[in-house]
């Protein structure tokens, strides 16, 4: 019935797949399908030797189509096609059978249904590979400029390793300065070395740096186009400064009367003025005025600013200003919030004064702080003599956050140094595991230990100023049950500090939506395999560095950040990039200018062409999602490498076993549009 | 359902527990027992009942005190972090003791059982008659005592001391028994 | 008003013996307030905490008789129970039986021998706070005050059952009774223990548990300086009140803190006389405490925040709820 020479390979992938599914019968009972040429089982069809099969196959049986039952597309497909390439395949004829996620690992408890299932799946693709045309890949060129969202010490290092190297970088970052979080710590764990010290020099390369363009107080509006080739419309929020006038020099935020807190920079420790400069290595130095804290936004007058400016840079007229930039690739490193303790009432944040949260006590003890690196109660004056550090706060709960935030034990152990070494305190931490991972940060934990820190085995129930005891009064005590005794204990101390966990952004949804990528039911962005390919996204030139991806520390965001850059320094250096060519195309003959395809298309890929009265694809804009082949009434739109046909092949081969008999053939009757 | 094939006591308590499989999730941190209002006088923290009861330690589960202390203020089961039901846990433990006959001295289970007996004759509760009675056998010299108390809370008319019955008896007899009728099935 | 301001009302054991002036009071500021309560016909116990502690499936089916018994009355009114321990019951039997096929089918099964059926999920089940503050409202309340409590420092004591499990108020720290207290014209203290336990039966079978409970709460609200404490549920009243003394007795304390229905309360703002509100039937007299109303004059105007400590560092923001802002 069909002339094509079929090769058929079943992989065992080591015991995934073996061990459930009975591979060399699957093989065996391959080699009977019509049109199949030659069928081998092996080892690990990814390896060298595994594609060297193949290649010797196609080249000495003369194969025109390959099926390689094994794993997901998504793993190794690339890998088959390129065998297919070099062996003078078309790669577009190559076609692949998921037989490891979709039987043998969802079926462990079922071996022989697994192989069954097994069969059905590789039937469909015998049938469907049958049906595969020869496509050619489009070759895009690479536009050379990157763009990174977020300028915390990820997207930093993404911004300054790719305009080293000699390409444009624009960095967009929503506050005033960049740093992010990092530049509010003060030390950073293990070596307990200064956070700006190390921080500054990198975000003054940022700011000096020839190739980068640096969008601060901006953010993403809308991203169109693909990989090579975005167009991304980004707002720069008025500073109401004139930056080519401004000098920094602080007259305008030191004669400010409007003094607010500040619950960015400052975690709500401590203060700003309307117009201000988050910290004084901000980078730019420019200031920015809050209109929603303004004085003068508010009833008119004031201006005290603009009084004392003495260059005249002050513009309360100045509007937002929208700018459009073509992009090759972007590099979203978002970063993370903070979990807001005032979601769990027992330990009082809020409502009991000497309660702190962890970024509140990075501020306190940050020598550029607002009690300029004191330890202190919230009276501002009082040291205290005892502090108790509570672990996993909105992190390992069900009732907020299920996952481990990754840097909280560390940075416990941090505090727990800081406050010893400048205050003398006794320091109860209370913990479930301690989770000191990575170079160098069991030796801290030992060294905090020769410190003599107290730990206690057990999350720490609640937080109360209701003394039952005299010497708890006037304290806030700490109740817990010490597992390693199995005891309820009650620690009053004075201080209490929650290490808060880390968030997704609050509006990580939205963005993920806005750059086309994935989002994990938590809101961290979803990387293309969580192993293998850590910073890129299932969107090509999109990739994600730093907390955005998961929580992690300094080290490892910094190596994303890199990591990304190389990522896209690649892409540059190859200069332009292999499209898909999985599009849809319109028959335009046959369409009836309907334009239903048009406001369906969810990449606006569809124009209608006015003069010919029929609608038209935009290959370059084109997903191939299908969306418009189902919609259009006439029919006439079709999904290259999805055809109609294609699939009914596949179905009729999943459906091999179904039939009732083996050899009765199934016509399927289609009637043409009348 | 926890991964096991065993059908101990740790496995009976979860599954005659609504919601009671989320205690494969339990991660011994403690939250349980560091919350307890009445923990200072049980002999095991919750978190350690737990932990004797996932290591198939069955005799000293039903022979502690602990779910005998628990005083159902539900504490333990918001907090925990794996959204262990644990007073309802508490609960299930209690009559699994109380049908081994296993349960601890102090643990005051003939209060419960005086206490339904009460609702099944009655249909109400009777704090008088179970007031009297409780402490007529357990300590009989706090009766002395609190005899003023009580005189007191008649005096203002806050102890009945003839039972309120319902009407329809049998209807709610007739619905306990074949209840207890389902649960014996069940069970067996 | 959500459900015209009728309700089906639950009693339970307690609120017609031990807190005969729960019920006394509910009634007389509910006529007030036009509110009417159709009580369960025949309706009977919840089994407390004690049935489920025995058997689980004729715990949960003696409760479901009251269930099936609200849902024949007319209309869809929401149930209602003025004690915590009941309303728990009838919430959790209403919520598991929703939630867990097996348990419905087998209490639907008890229920066909007494010749009833329930099907869960469909009635509300409220505590009478909720319909205070949620439906009638604390505007509504306020315009009714004719009596003030101003002078008058009051505890709120929320205790277990009420928020927890959860119930959509905040379940460590919630505000609600406070509010209302405010809206009475009472102050309010802070008060820490405000939903921890009043040791429940613990009273009945364990004195040195229950007492040390019972403690820790008058000790907690004596510290904060408060004249009464203020309370929602029978059990808690009556172990708070009623053991005061042996209390005392046993840790040498000296407290003497009358502690009251929140209906009682909201009575006497809205004029009512003691007697209709049970007054009188509490151990510790209220009479000290009551006798501080209209003793300070209301205060015209918020007073101004006290002017922050130059030193001091800021707090972090509250909603008036306790919660995030």
């Amino acid at each position: 019935m069909s002339e094509e020479k079929i090769g058929v390979y079943v992989c065992h992938c080591g015991h995934n797949i073996a061990g459930t599914v009975n591979v060399e019968d699957v093989a065996v009972w391959a080699s009977d399908l019509p049109g199949v040429t030659v069928a081998r089982d092996y080892k690990f069809m990814c390896s060298s030797l595994g594609q060297e099969l193949i290649e010797e196959d196609i080249k000495k049986q003369g194969l025109t189509r390959v099926v390689v039952a094994a794993c997901s597309p998504h793993m190794h497909e690339p890998t088959f096609r390129g065998a297919c390439s070099r062996a003078g395949l078309n790669p577009y004829l190559f076609e692949m059978a998921n037989i490891r996620e979709h039987a043998s690992w969802v079926h462990q408890d079922d071996k022989p249904a697994a192989t069954e299932k097994a069969k059905s799946i590789i039937s469909g693709a015998v049938s469907r590979a049958r049906e595969l045309e020869p496509l050619e890949a489009f070759q895009a060129p690479i536009h050379q400029t990157t763009m990174v969202v977020g300028g915390g010490i990820a997207g930093i290092n993404a911004a300054l390793e790719i305009a080293n190297a000699g390409f444009k970088v624009i960095l967009v970052e929503r506050e005033p300065s960049i740093g992010g979080h990092m530049a509010q710590f003060d030390k950073t764990f293990p070596t307990l070395d200064c956070s700006a010290c190390i921080l500054t020099p990198k975000m003054f390369d940022v700011g000096n740096h020839p190739n980068i363009e640096l969008l601060t107080y901006s953010e993403v509006e809308k991203v169109d186009g693909y990989v090579g080739n975005f167009t991304v419309r980004v707002r720069k929020k008025a500073r109401k400064i004139d930056v080519d006038l401004c000098t920094g020099c602080g007259d305008c935020w030191e004669r400010c009367p409007a003094k607010v807190v500040d619950y960015v920079y400052e975690a709500g420790l401590g203060y700003r003025t309307a117009v201000y400069r988050p910290f004084p290595q901000a980078v730019p130095k420019y200031p920015v005025i809050d209109p929603d804290t303004c004085i003068y936004f508010k009833n008119g007058r004031c201006k005290a600013c603009e009084k004392f400016c003495p260059t005249n840079a002050i513009r309360f007229d100045q509007e937002d200003e929208v700018i459009v930039a073509t992009v090759g690739n972007i590099v979203l490193a978002t970063g993370y919030d903070v979990f807001d303790a005032r979601r769990l009432p027992q330990y009082g944040y809020g409502r009991l004064a000497n309660v702190f949260t962890s970024m509140e006590f990075e501020r306190m003890t940050n020598a550029s702080g607002p009690t300029n690196g004191k330890i202190v109660l919230r009276d501002g004056v009082t040291q205290p003599e005892s502090v108790a550090i509570l672990h996993c706060i909105g992190s390992r709960d069900k009732n907020t956050n299920e996952y481990c935030s990754a840097t909280c034990c560390m940075a416990a152990l941090k505090f727990a140094h800081l406050v010893k070494e400048k205050t003398g305190a006794e320091v109860y931490n209370f913990y479930i595991d301690m989770r000191t991972a990575f170079k160098d940060y069991e030796k801290f934990y030992n060294r905090l230990m020769e410190e003599g820190t107290h730990f206690i085995r057990g999350r720490a129930a609640e937080v109360t100023d209701a003394a039952r005891k005299p010497d708890e009064a006037g304290k806030l005590v700490v109740q817990a049950e010490d597992t390693l005794i199995g005891k309820q204990r009650r620690i009053p101390v004075d201080m209490v500090i929650l290490m808060a966990g880390m968030e997704p952004r609050h509006d990580s949804q939205e963005v993920a939506h806005r750059f086309g990528i994935g989002c994990s039911d938590a809101g961290f962005f979803t990387e293309s395999h969580a192993k293998m390919d850590p910073v890129a996204t299932m969107s090509p030139g999109i990739f994600i560095a730093g907390t955005c991806q998961g929580p992690k520390d300094i080290p490892a965001s910094v190596s994303q950040g890199e990591a990304a850059a190389a990522r896209v320094l690649s892409l540059i250096g190859r200069g332009q990039v292999e499209i898909e060519p999985v599009r849809a195309r319109i028959d335009e003959d046959r369409c009836s200018g309907c334009r239903i395809c048009n406001n369906l298309c969810p990449y606006h890929a569809i124009d209608f062409i006015g003069e010919l009265g029929v609608s038209r694809v935009n290959p370059a804009l084109c997903k191939g999602c299908g969306t418009c082949v189902a919609a259009c009434p006439s029919q006439v739109i079709e999904g290259q490498h999805y055809t109609f046909d294609s699939i009914m092949a596949q179905i009729e081969g999943l459906l091999w076993d179904v039939r009732p008999s083996g050899k009765e053939k199934v016509t399927f009757l289609e009637m043409e549009p009348a | 359902m926890p991964h096991t094939s065993r059908n101990g006591l740790y496995e009976q308590v979860m599954a005659e527990t609504p919601g009671g499989e989320a205690l494969t999730m339990c991660l011994q941190c403690g939250t349980c027992g560091g919350s307890c209002p009445s923990g200072a006088d049980m002999d095991s923290s919750p978190r350690r009942l737990f932990a004797l009861l996932m290591a198939h330690m069955d005799e000293d589960v039903l022979e502690s005190n602990t779910p005998w202390y628990c005083v159902s203020c539900y504490f333990c089961t918001v907090r925990c972090p794996q959204d262990i039901p644990i007073t309802d846990l508490m609960y299930t433990i209690k009559q699994k003791a109380i049908r081994a006959g296993k349960y601890h001295e102090d643990s005051h289970a003939d209060f419960s059982e005086s206490f339904i007996g009460y609702v099944e004759r009655f249909g109400r509760s009777f704090e008088f008659g179970l007031a009297t009675r409780y402490h007529l056998t357990h300590r009989p010299l706090s009766m002395v005592r609190k005899g003023g108390l009580g005189f007191n809370m008649i005096r203002k008319g806050r102890l009945n001391t003839t039972p309120e019955k319902i009407k329809n008896l049998p209807q709610l007899t007739a619905i306990l028994d074949e209840a207890k009728r389902i649960a014996r099935q069940e069970g067996s | 008003m959500a459900n015209n301001g009728s309700y089906i009302y639950y009693p339970g054991c307690s609120l017609q013996a031990t807190a005969h002036a729960y019920e006394e009071s509910m009634l007389a500021v509910g006529k007030h307030l036009g509110l009417t309560f159709d009580e369960i016909d025949d309706w009977n116990c919840c089994g407390a905490t004690e049935y489920f502690s025995v058997e689980a499936l004729p715990a949960y089916s003696l409760v479901a008789r009251n269930l099936s018994l609200a849902e024949k009355m007319d209309g869809n009114r929401d149930v209602v129970a003025a004690c915590s321990a009941c309303f728990l019951n009838l919430r959790k039997t209403n919520d598991y039986m929703a939630k867990f096929p097996d348990l419905n089918k087998q209490v639907n099964q008890a229920l066909a021998a007494g010749g009833l059926s329930f099907e869960p999920g469909k009635l509300k089940v409220r505590h009478l706070l909720d319909i205070i503050v949620q439906d009638i409202g604390y505007q509504q309340i306020k315009d009714k005050v004719t009596k003030p409590l101003s002078g008058m420092k009051v505890a709120p004591y929320y205790g277990c059952l009420i928020v927890r499990p959860e119930t959509g108020y905040n379940t460590e720290y919630p505000t609600h009774l406070d509010e209302l207290m405010v809206t009475l014209g009472a102050s309010v203290v802070d008060f820490p223990m405000k939903t921890h336990c009043c040791g429940g039966h613990m009273t009945q079978i364990s004195e040195e548990t229950a007492y040390e409970l019972i403690r820790r709460l008058h000790q907690n609200a004596s510290d904060y300086g408060a004249d009464a404490i203020v309370t929602l549920c029978p059990m808690c009243q009556l172990n708070l009140d009623a053991y005061q003394s042996e209390v005392n007795r046993m840790f040498g304390t000296n407290f003497n803190m009358p502690v009251l229905f929140f209906t009682q309360l909201m009575g006497l703002a809205f004029g009512l006389g003691e007697q209709e509100l049970g007054l009188g039937s509490e151990i510790v007299p209220a009479a000290p405490a009551l006798s501080k109303i209209g003793t300070v004059e209301e205060p015209k105007e918020r007073a101004r925040p006290k002017r922050q400590d130059k030193q001091a560092l800021p707090m972090p923001p509250m909603d008036s709820r306790g919660g995030q802002s």
